[in-house]
């Protein structure tokens, strides 16, 4: 059972969390300029805009680097594989790889993902599968 | 030299260890006494201070413990160990402007006996790590591991290559006697054996040594120093970098993993503030961690080209004998991890000619902690 540490969220990210509870990726989207941004910021470095708002991502990426997350002095923690996720929007994401053995003999950089999301113990968290691979 | 050009007087530090059996504020005041005492100064002459924004002893219980009766210039780094060289950098503006005459650098922690900063984190500490910590990257060596695993993808390294950071690191550390790690270097097989901390990237060894200790530098005019009768050190150049899209420990955002930009830009700065190219350094001192970061500062720097760092540690440049010795105290990994301080202490005694591993006629010494450095030179 993988146990997850929750985020404790702000103001500035709050609506990314709660997008998760409904199963949607959003992006912190400028709503005077449109520039995508992630991780949020309470203001538009672009424009100076506070009308923040959000899109929904398509939740499709590429991982562009992975680690086996395991911690040494703990082997019973469930290992989870914490990928770099290059979303086709522009913006990253920190997330895991489901459903794939955490294993090192395997090449994941590059290869193509979509999103997907999880309920840790009441911790809803976007996750990503690889794209193609049945839910 | 111009009189009133900044210059490291004064350097002290304690013993580096794995338990101090001491406060925190009695390792400050201790290395602080001495780096005063090293310039040829009293207490009563120090007037402003610099340390890390982390470090846990306040300014006025240093004062009152080691009798310094006023100050008038009293600063602090932003960040962690990548603001190391930032102290000097501060203290020195202090300096050059007249702000203050005389300003003691400090850092000291507990930080192997006491709170270990590897040690997975337990409340998020910057609104950052709710990018990080619900995907269980939750301890330093995951968090940068993540960006090492792109650069080995990318050049096609494994962790042998950054085991040979390790034994030359060990090598050095193995003839410092001040060094944990004296008398005990390590062959690759060695770090080979060692464990896994985050397979297949990073081993036990790679990683910095977590210690209890304290260093101190006093750092004055050219001038006073020289009144003093002090063996000082002039600071050529001094910078550090923030960028956009930066962060200290998620360098997920900038656009090319495989390099380190605030390097880039530092050492451009200051090799262009010091009026020298990165063929005049004659010792690196380079803050790591981990052992990968050494790879990414040296192609940074300009040392080597992009991606080829491991070829130049294999070829023998950074050890004995090598065109740009590296980290000649045994470097965070085998001297002692005091926030990248120490490395600051023997930069300075390059200089002066009284490293335990001196490397003979070196005029110009860099000392990075990645994203703030500084040049000495004679
Ligand atoms: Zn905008």
């Amino acid at each position: 059972m993988t146990t997850v540490r929750p985020p404790i969220f702000d103001f500035d990210d709050a609506f990314f969390w709660e997008g998760a509870r409904e199963h949607k990726l959003l992006i912190q989207r400028c709503g005077d300029c449109g520039i995508l941004r992630h991780p949020p910021t309470p203001l538009c470095a672009t424009c100076g805009s506070t009308n923040n708002q959000a899109t929904e991502s398509s939740g499709d990426g590429t991982i562009l680097t992975w680690i086996i997350s395991q911690h040494p002095t703990e082997p019973d923690a469930e290992p989870r594989i914490v990928i770099l996720v290059q979303l086709d929007e522009g913006t990253r994401i920190v997330s895991n790889l489901i459903d794939v053995e955490p294993t090192h003999d395997q090449t994941l950089n590059d290869k193509r993902v979509v999103v997907c999301f999880v309920d840790y113990d009441g911790t809803i968290l976007p996750q990503f599968r690889l794209a193609g691979s049945q839910p | 030299m111009n009189g009133t050009r900044a210059v490291i007087a004064g350097i002290g530090h304690t013993e580096f260890s794995q338990n101090s059996g001491r406060s925190t504020l009695q390792l400050a005041a201790e290395a602080s006494r001495d780096a005063i005492r090293d310039a040829g100064f009293s207490p009563t002459e120090v007037d402003g201070t610099v340390t890390f924004s982390m470090d846990t002893n306040d300014e006025l219980a240093l004062i009152r413990t080691i009798g310094v009766p006023m100050l008038r210039f009293c600063a602090r780094t932003r960040g962690g160990g990548g603001g190391a060289s930032a102290t000097v950098q501060l203290a020195a503006a202090a300096v050059e402007s007249g702000q203050a005459d005389a300003v003691l650098v400090y850092r000291a922690f507990n930080e192997r006996s006491a709170h270990r900063f590897g040690q997975p984190v337990q409340a998020n500490p910057d609104p950052a790590w709710n990018w990080a910590s619900p995907f269980s990257l939750n301890t330093p060596a995951k968090v940068y591991s993540l960006t090492f695993q792109r650069y080995m993808y990318e050049f096609g390294l494994t962790n042998e290559d950054f085991g040979r950071y390790t034994v030359v690191a060990r090598d050095w550390a193995s003839t410092n006697p001040n060094a944990q790690f004296y008398e005990r270097p390590i062959t690759l097989e060695d770090h080979q054996d060692s464990r896994w901390i985050v397979e297949p990237i990073l081993r036990k060894l790679d990683c910095c040594l977590e210690s209890d200790g304290g260093v101190a530098l006093l750092i004055t005019s050219a001038k006073r120093a020289a009144d003093h009768g002090a063996d000082a050190v002039p600071i050529l150049a001094s910078s550090a970098i923030q960028l956009e899209g930066g962060h200290e420990m998620f360098a997920y955002y900038h656009e090319d993993l495989c390099e380190y930009p605030e390097g880039r830009v530092l050492g451009q700065q200051l090799y262009n503030r010091a009026g020298i190219t990165a063929d005049d350094i004659d010792v690196a001192m380079i803050y790591e961690n981990f052992s990968p970061i050494v790879f990414l500062q040296l192609e940074a720097f300009g040392f080597c080209g992009r991606g080829e760092a491991s070829d130049f540690i294999k070829d023998g440049h950074i050890g004995r004998g090598g065109s740009l010795p590296v980290n000649t105290n045994g470097g965070l990994l085998g001297e002692g991890y005091i926030h990248g301080m120490n490395n600051i202490v023997e930069g300075v005694r390059q200089l002066r000619g009284t490293s335990a591993n001196q490397i003979s006629g070196a005029e110009h010494v860099l000392v990075s902690a990645g994203r703030s450095g500084i040049i000495l030179g004679r």
